[in-house]
């Protein structure tokens, strides 16, 4: 992400508390144009809370949130009508029809009469709701529900979409849907959510910030997340095997062992990857390389052990 | 903004079945009251007419008219003003409106204008009754107008206060049972008070729609009824701005 693309929102120095338990504790954060950020972290880590607080249900005990330059307690009105959320629970009016509903909110939201219609149309083909405009809200079942949240947070066309768990109660398909319009969102404006779900984090996030106790312990590209607290490696698959003893004298391999018969896992220092060295002797000696594969930690492995790395 | 939450709450109250359902009944019970006072009316309206200053129509049938609406709006109010907040938060569309660009002063309006908008055709039914009669009688326009004026008086600041109530829970049950006990206590203040000027009859909305029942414009009594609901809108939108600080 290049320093030069806009800062849409910034948290300073959050904190929050509730009955004297402190749920968020000095929390800050940022977010540019065109980028999607995962908040991931364990139930009762706080993301909830943090959402809200970005959103501006919930003030802060101390901290600031500064939207689009516009700080979100002295001139809320034109903080919020740039941001869309969609808390937990979607906050829909069962005794509504989804095309009432949308147009109430983005009305509430300060969204323009010229080209209202236009607006519903898109939203409801971004969300899939076409065919449900005239239904009421209540009679849809719950992913439809989902979707109608979604679409209430982005009809307004806002710069900052917040979401907290979108995905969950849909089914696979309209999982994948979501996630590319969610995808589709980033690039245009910025978006965070909120999960516990890794794979999502793995497909739409570029930015991944991992809570625990209502702190920030990890922040990184989901890509370089994935690299965490790992040795770099790989494991190669040669179908007539050498001695052991042959691939650990490889010049950069610091420890090369048997996984299967054919299989062997080689650890390396970082930056000094002895890939191709391997490669160039397999093919001299008719070692039959089949294929190389890096080694990657699964994100549920790296997640716990971030949270565990940061356990008091 | 406040329009757009008025018009949103009006419509939600009328795609309620339930809300039809009670308007029907009210104008029943309103034009079975009206017909009965009138019935009476006609019975002694030959002895009326020795009298020197006798009751006119007006008074024997509009004010008993509007004396019992004013009674059954205390009734009727809260199961309006239940829904409004409490439900919100209830359902948690509450934070629709939170993180909507509009200030909690916007969102209490929105509502209260609503349920005057509500209010003013029950009030009007009352009044069409009435004035019905204006094809084959002299009617007092000042006693009616005044009335029909006390009983929108009265019933703002009974849905102020239900506003209020409505927001201190997110229960529209238990919101609708307090608001009843308070209107019903302020009601009690009034009728257990002995003494006719005494200064607990000057706290219950009741005893100053009496004044306009009776056709005494006063404006002490418009005074009241204006703090009464500036009152409990004030605390209505301070506990919807102390939501945001304490959760």
């Amino acid at each position: 992400m290049p320093a030069a693309t806009p800062v849409t929102l910034s948290a300073r120095n959050l904190s929050r508390r509730f009955d004297g338990r402190e749920v968020v504790r000095d929390l800050s954060l940022e977010l540019r144009r065109g980028e999607v950020l995962g908040l991931l972290g364990p139930n009762g880590a706080g993301k909830s809370t943090t959402l809200h607080m970005l959103a501006g249900a919930l003030a802060p005990h101390s901290g600031q949130v500064t939207i689009c330059g516009f700080d979100l307690a002295r001139q809320p009105q034109q903080a919020k009508a740039r941001i869309g959320f969609l808390p937990e629970t979607p906050p829909l009016y069962r005794d509504m029809s989804v095309d009432s509903y949308l147009q109430f909110a983005a009305r509430l939201r300060g969204a323009p009469r010229v080209g209202a219609a236009a607006a519903l149309a898109e939203t409801k083909r971004r969300c899939g709701l076409h065919e449900v405009g005239q239904k009421m809200i209540g009679t849809l079942s719950k992913g439809y529900q989902q979707r109608v949240g979604i679409a209430q947070a982005i009809i307004h066309g806002p710069e900052i979409v917040i979401l907290d768990e979108p995905t969950v109660g849909l089914d696979p398909s309209q999982i994948r849907d979501i996630r590319a319009l969610i995808r589709e969102l980033g690039n245009v404006g910025s978006v965070i959510l909120s999960t516990h779900l890794l794979s999502e984090v793995e497909c739409v996030c570029d930015r991944v910030e991992i809570m625990h106790h209502g702190r920030l312990i990890y922040g990184d590209s989901s890509a370089r997340m994935q690299q965490y607290g790992l040795q770099p490696g790989f494991v190669v698959t040669l179908l007539a095997p050498p001695e052991l003893s042959e691939l650990q004298a490889i010049a950069g391999v610091s420890r090369a062992e048997q996984v299967t018969a054919t299989q062997f896992r080689i650890l390396h220092q970082p930056g000094a990857n002895p890939g191709a060295t391997l490669l160039e002797l397999a093919g001299q000696r008719g070692w039959r390389a089949e294929q190389l594969v890096p080694l990657q930690s699964r994100l549920e492995e790296v997640f716990v052990k971030i949270t565990r790395d940061e356990a008091p | 903004m406040i329009a757009t939450i008025a018009l949103k709450e009006l419509r939600s109250l009328f795609a309620a079945p339930s809300t039809w359902l009670i308007l029907g009944v009210l104008q029943f019970i309103f034009a079975w009251f009206f017909l009965a006072r009138l019935d009476a009316f006609l019975q002694v309206q030959s002895q009326l007419a020795q009298l020197a200053s006798a009751p006119g129509a007006t008074q024997a049938i509009a004010v008993p008219l509007f004396g019992a609406a004013a009674l059954i709006m205390m009734l009727l109010v809260p199961v309006f003003t239940m829904r409004m907040i409490a439900e919100e938060r209830r359902n948690q569309t509450m934070t629709l409106l939170a993180t909507a660009p509009v200030s909690s002063t916007q969102i209490v309006l929105g509502k209260f204008i609503a349920l005057l908008l509500f209010l003013l055709p029950i009030i009007a039914s009352c009044l069409l009754m009435v004035l019905a009669l204006g094809a084959d009688t002299q009617l007092d326009n000042g006693l009616l107008l005044g009335n029909a004026l006390g009983l929108l008086l009265l019933a703002a600041s009974y849905a102020a206060l239900g506003l209020y109530v409505s927001s201190l829970t997110a229960q529209p049950a238990v919101a609708a049972i307090a608001a009843l006990a308070a209107l019903f206590g302020l009601w009690l203040v009034e009728a257990s008070a002995t003494d006719n000027d005494s200064a607990w009859r000057l706290l219950a909305p009741t005893s100053h729609f009496e004044s306009f029942n009776l056709g005494l414009l006063n404006s002490g009594d418009v005074v009241y009824f204006l703090l009464f609901c500036a009152t409990f809108l004030l605390l209505a939108i301070r506990r919807l701005d102390n939501n945001r600080v304490y959760g």
